[in-house]
């Protein structure tokens, strides 16, 4: 039982003065991968049946490596902050949505740091 | 985590079937929710049968009629009856709305009336609005200046700066939008809610104001505003045909003009 106001409940520890870096940022990731996802997809398709080394000569590319570098970089961003806002919405035990974004943060640096790595091989010759 | 099923004491039972006037000539089903906090049962539905060729057209006037004729301790508010007040907003045919400018002959089928949704219920069809109004006293829904007002005359505004609060002025705190939001019925406790936050840009977007890089400072947070996923439920249950959703992004849009 608590005899806190209504008031002081509601303004609880205050803001945080935070959240429009994030939200911004989840727009202009959005924004990015439009174009990105659609170079993806397109180059799938014509490499469709293409054997492992056409696929990694296609990556020597420069282009293609900088795009999938791109891609990575604004695909795992974006998903980590979407993921985020879905466990903050619906993971009310304050230890449970700790430990999840926590794991969702490393998740997503540590596949995003291992694709980069995978391109940068094939692309510089390893 | 999010509630998906009801809680045990949430859970509906049927209740009684009044039986409809032997001479209706136009009869209509009302099923109505009730739940006494002093019978320590859980909530059930009522059935009750008004004869429309002998009852006002909007839903509100049913309510009253069930309550004046057939049962008296059918509980719920209302005041002005005209859509001015707010009071009488709960949920009709599964939408928020205000009982009073809701037509029965918009309704196909039996009308179901409850309260607004996932809030606590006093009894019957009246929620407890009490964090709502304190949601909406957090905001500070005044003029805040620091140059005093002149002495013999208003704090002027142009018509276009004045024309910058329609939509917005209209308002009447009923909470159809804030009870209709996903987003606040998982985290109404930290998220303002689409009738706060459109109150918080009424004032955000007054001229005369000389506070708004404050106001806007106490709403950047993750859950005070960015709770606000552009569900649209708010602008789609407004009986007001305000758009709280659009005020929501309004407030966005400055966050991001002043970084």
């Amino acid at each position: 039982m608590s005899l806190r106001t209504p008031l002081g409940r509601v303004r609880g520890l205050g803001s945080a003065k935070e959240g429009t870096a994030h939200w911004w940022a989840q727009r202009l990731t959005a924004l990015a991968l439009i174009p990105l996802v659609l170079w993806f997809v397109v180059s799938l398709i014509v490499m469709t049946g293409a054997g492992h080394g056409a696929v990694a000569e296609w990556l020597r590319n420069p282009v293609s490596a900088v795009l999938m570098l791109l891609l990575i970089l604004a695909g795992f961003h974006h998903a980590q902050l979407g993921l985020q806002v879905v466990i903050e919405d619906y993971v009310h035990a304050e230890w449970l949505k700790f430990a999840l974004v926590t794991a969702v943060k490393f998740a997503a640096v540590a596949l995003g740091i291992g694709a980069a790595f995978s391109v940068l091989k094939i692309a510089l010759g390893g | 985590m999010a509630e998906l099923a009801l809680p045990a004491n949430s859970k509906i039972r049927k209740g009684t079937d009044h039986k409809p006037p032997e001479d209706a000539r136009r009869p209509r089903t009302f099923r109505v929710y009730r739940w006494d906090p002093d019978s320590g049962e859980t909530p059930r539905v009522d059935s009750y049968t008004v004869d429309l060729d002998d009852c006002g057209p909007m839903v509100l006037d049913a309510v009253i009629k069930i309550k004046n004729e057939i049962d008296p301790t059918l509980t719920f508010r209302r005041s002005c009856r005209e859509g001015v007040c707010g009071s009488c907003a709960m949920n009709i045919d599964g939408t928020n709305t205000l009982a009073c400018t809701r037509f029965i002959s918009d309704i196909r089928g039996d009308v179901k009336v409850y309260p607004l949704p996932h809030m606590k219920v006093v009894k019957d069809l009246v929620p407890d609005l009490t964090d709502a109004y304190a949601q909406y006293a957090s905001i500070e829904p005044w003029l805040k200046t620091e140059t005093p007002a002149p002495p013999d005359a208003e704090r002027l505004q142009s018509p276009e700066e004045r024309e910058k609060l329609d939509g917005l002025w209209e308002c009447i705190l009923c909470f159809c939008c804030t009870t209709s939001c996903p987003s606040y019925w998982w985290n109404g406790d930290r998220y303002l809610g689409p009738a706060a936050l459109l109150q918080a840009h009424r004032w955000i977007a007054d001229s005369r104001d000389e506070h708004t890089g404050e106001r806007l400072d106490a709403l950047e947070d993750p859950f005070r505003l960015y709770r606000c996923h552009t569900i649209m439920n708010c602008t789609k249950t407004c009986p007001k045909d305000l758009n709280p959703a659009k005020a929501i992004g309004e407030i966005k849009r400055r966050m991001v003009a002043r970084r």
